[in-house]
């Protein structure tokens, strides 16, 4: 019985964790201008740390960050402002210029950008 | 300082049928004239929208732009490199060099063959294999000599066996896995580690003080995990060669194999074989054993990227046959001779597979199933040893998040089963023991993503001879500064003892074995249990532009049952469980630090307060160092254009006064031994990344204990005793060997 009960317990917080994944996880990816392994780290705990994301990956070579967020929790639109907020253009919302100026000097991506 | 560093750009113009295309690789040459090819480069013509990224190697491959000649070069954490492209033809192969333009960065510096992490909640130190190079001889058990995090003494005089030991403890108490499934326990708990050679071992973590629960109950005073090469591994075959002025020979051979894009295969082959005879010390037993073993591991790996699985498929068979005992060949004995003997076979194999979720990549389940049988035939004298243990391991994790990335979880079972039978000393008395364990964990770690982070675990385990319960561990890291660490520890660990297994060199002696029983389910004795909690402090610093840390450990571990060991009395050997207090306090501190690029020096001090009640008193661990010091010199010269390269390394070992239980024939000492020192050093000659030749000494120093094996001539009486060993038996040995990449 005893073993029974752990299984259980095993079986049940597995399937609880799979179902909530299928309910309200959504998947986006967008570009997000950077540059080194600074803007990386910068990029991604300052999507992480919004309410409602879940997971953040930002690919240096492409400057595209892929997210999974709770869509009840959070808009897409919010998670691009706040990155430009941070100092990295997305396609909808810039960085101000003082924000930008304040960056690492490592993550200066306009200089010689041909996009 | 401006790191002089060059950068290459080569271009090379190939004609396609439509379009044409420039391609090349971008690589970089640091100062110590070293190279490497940089991936993840964009590369695009300026002002366009054309652009490309170099893959590993370093290769692009760009269609030509009309509108512009001006290629441009970003690359990460670098200001932007333009380039003219004027006539293609011409320009074959185009060279840049760059010393003033580029911001000051930190270009590939040699690596730490020991890494300590700032970033990792638990203390652990990463030993990579280039680590375990330095002690070129040969296996596991052997590695450990230029790691100040483990001490190796010397177990044995008859079997010549190194025991490992962390934070003052010997090696049953720490839980030794292989890839995360429990390996050297029970029956090869103290030759297991010898059973793996060193050539096998890809990289080793060792994690001081209380671990995860991931990997089961066991471990109290820290983990070794010891990761194997793996099938996909670049080169196909490597050949090991070795052989010392003792006679010792070693034979490694690998052959690695892809079968096709997603399966690879690996084949390593280990011999090893001693025949000659060495008595240095005259007195009439052998130095060492001669020996001959066999080693075979095959295994498969399967990788599919795209739907997120690895699996593993590994046999193994292990052989391994010891002699020693007294000289027979070349004394004229008038009595029997006393001689031993160790048999071992091992057979292993397991299973292994992860699945990560490719559209959840936090997502991800892991399942091993591995068997064993351990098979040792053996006797001393007129003491006879035999084990036989059947293993079965199974465990099912499950890894996860909690809200987002910052709050991980891993829960999952393990099961195990394991079947021992023994037949033990004179008489052949019978032990036999089944052990089956079912538990869960669940491990929660938060990472804040900047200064704190914390792993916390419970397991709860339903034992059939350790009864049920829980296992709580805790781990917890902050770092107030970018190079300041401070780590925490604590939790509780549990052991069966296989009193006999781990002690096995109480069969090289004349002592009566005593069990005060107690009716305990392990020879009428209880079970072990200790609380293990710990500090550590890293401080790292920048001096002369060389970085360098000194990190500040303590460590405690109390037990609350333990089962004593007790050599007080000559002629008896007594195992009892503890009455009264014992403990383990260990304190390190240790310097790392690159004087140059080229030489770096690791120095430790360590210092054990190892106690516990025996019947006769409080007494310290007998062969116990209360103080060791340890130095370790690293120096490799810069590679040549060829490809050459020098590298020595020389390790210095001071070992303070150890305790030694009282014997007659050791009564000079006063129950102390001297202190001494040890000295290893190595010289490896590289001659091309393919092939290398390495030249070594062990104890050149020149300090042997004179008398190791006590009243050696009455090798069948009471006070005969081949275990108090504090010292190195065998005076300097002198090594060559080599290896070859194919």
């Amino acid at each position: 019985m005893k073993y029974f009960l752990i299984i259980l317990f095993f079986i049940s917080s597995y399937a609880y964790s799979f179902q909530d994944m299928e309910s309200k996880s959504a998947k986006a990816s967008f570009e997000v201008s950077g540059v080194c392994d600074m803007c990386k780290t910068r990029i991604e705990n300052g999507a992480i740390k919004l309410k409602g994301v879940k997971y953040a990956k930002w690919d240096i070579p492409t400057n595209n960050l892929s997210i999974i967020y709770n869509s009840k929790k959070i808009k897409l639109d919010t998670i691009k402002k706040n990155m430009a907020k941070l100092g990295h253009d997305t396609d909808k919302y810039k960085a101000r210029l003082e924000v930008y100026q304040s960056l690492p000097e490592c993550c200066y991506y306009k200089s010689n950008s041909p996009h | 300082m401006k790191i002089k560093y060059f950068l290459f750009l080569f271009f090379i113009s190939i004609n396609s049928y439509a379009q044409e295309f420039l391609t090349g690789i971008v690589s970089y040459v640091n100062d110590e004239s070293k190279s490497s090819n940089l991936e993840g480069v964009s590369v695009y013509w300026l002002d366009t929208s054309v652009g490309v990224v170099t893959d590993q190697n370093g290769f692009y491959s760009i269609p030509f732009e009309k509108s512009t000649n001006k290629l441009v070069f970003k690359i990460l954490g670098f200001k932007n490199e333009i380039v003219e492209i004027e006539n293609i033809k011409q320009h074959n192969q185009l060279m840049i060099e760059n010393l003033d333009e580029l911001d000051e960065v930190v270009v590939s510096k040699r690596k730490n063959t020991i890494q300590k992490s700032y970033f990792k909640t638990q203390n652990i130190v990463n030993v990579s294999s280039a680590e375990l190079l330095k002690a070129a001889c040969c296996n596991v058990s052997e590695s450990f000599e230029t790691n100040p995090s483990i001490d190796v003494s010397f177990s044995n005089a008859i079997t010549g066996v190194k025991q490992v030991k962390m934070l003052g403890l010997e090696s049953p108490y720490l839980l030794i896995t292989e890839e995360n499934i429990p390996m050297v326990r029970g029956a090869s708990q103290v030759f297991g580690l010898s059973f793996i050679p060193g050539s096998w071992v890809e990289s080793m973590q060792i994690t001081k003080g209380s671990g995860s629960v991931v990997n089961g109950y066991e471990s109290i005073s820290g983990q070794i995990n010891i990761e194997l090469k793996k099938p996909v591994d670049k080169a196909p075959i490597f050949i090991n060669v070795f052989r010392s002025v003792m006679g010792r020979n070693e034979f490694n051979f690998h052959y690695n194999k892809k079968i096709n894009s997603k399966l690879n295969s690996t084949f390593l082959i280990h011999a090893d074989n001693n025949s000659t005879i060495n008595d240095n010390n005259n007195d009439g037993f052998l130095d060492h054993p001669t020996f001959n073993g066999f080693n075979f591991f095959n295994r498969y790996q399967y990788t599919n990227l795209e739907n997120g699985i690895v699996s593993f498929l590994g046999i193994r068979f292990m052989k391994n046959d010891k002699k020693a005992g007294e000289d027979v060949a070349n004394l004229n004995l008038k009595r029997m001779a006393w001689v031993s003997e160790i048999n071992t076979e091992r057979f292993d194999s397991n299973f292994k597979f992860g699945y990560v979720n490719p559209n959840i990549p936090y997502q991800s389940v892991g399942f091993q199933l591995a068997y064993s049988s351990h098979n040792q035939n053996s006797f001393f004298g007129f003491r006879f040893y035999d084990i036989k243990q059947k293993s079965l391991f199974n465990s099912f994790i499950y890894n996860s998040i909690i809200g987002n990335t910052m709050n991980k979880f891993k829960t999952g079972i393990n099961f195990s089963y394991d079947d021992f039978e023994e037949l033990v000393d004179i008489s052949k008395i019978n032990y036999s023991r089944i052990d089956k364990s079912l538990g869960g964990f669940f491990e929660y770690s938060y990472d804040n993503l900047d200064k704190i982070s914390l792993v916390a675990g419970l397991r709860y385990d339903m034992h059939n001879n350790l009864g049920s319960f829980f296992t709580p561990r805790f781990h917890l890291r902050y770092q107030p500064f970018e190079k300041s660490v401070l780590r925490l520890s604590a939790g509780t660990g549990r052991k069966a003892s296989n009193i006999f297994a781990e002690n096995q060199e109480i069969f090289s002696t004349g002592r009566t074995i005593k069990i005060k029983n107690s009716n305990g389910n392990f020879y009428g004795l209880n079970s072990e249990k200790a609380f293990n909690y710990g500090i550590s402090f890293r401080q790292g610093f920048t001096l002369n532009n060389q970085d360098g840390d000194i990190t500040i450990d303590y460590y405690v571990t109390d037990f609350e049952n333990q089962i004593v060991v007790d050599w007080e009395k000559q002629g008896v050997l007594s195992f009892y469980n503890l009455n009264g207090k014992s403990h383990a306090k260990s304190f390190q501190i240790e310097l790392d630090y690159s004087i140059t690029n080229n030489f770096k020096i690791k120095s430790a001090f360590k210092n054990y307060n190892v106690k516990k009640q025996y019947s006769s008193g409080f007494k310290q661990n007998p062969l116990t160092p209360k103080n060791r010091f340890f130095t370790n010199f690293d120096f490799s010269s810069n590679l040549d254009d060829s490809g050459k390269q020098w590298k020595f390394d020389f390790t210095y070992n001071w070992v303070g006064q150890q305790r030694l239980p009282i014997h007659s024939d050791q009564s000079l000492f006063n129950g102390k031994s001297p202190s001494y020192t040890l000295l290893n050093t190595q010289i490896t000659r590289v001659f091309s990344e393919k092939f290398e030749i390495y030249l070594g000494g062990e104890n050149i120093g020149n300090f042997t204990q004179k008398n190791p094996i006590l009243d050696s001539k009455a090798p069948f009486g009471i006070n005969f005793d081949s275990s108090l060993v504090y010292a190195p038996i065998i005076a300097p040995v002198l090594y060559i060997g080599l290896r070859l990449k194919l």
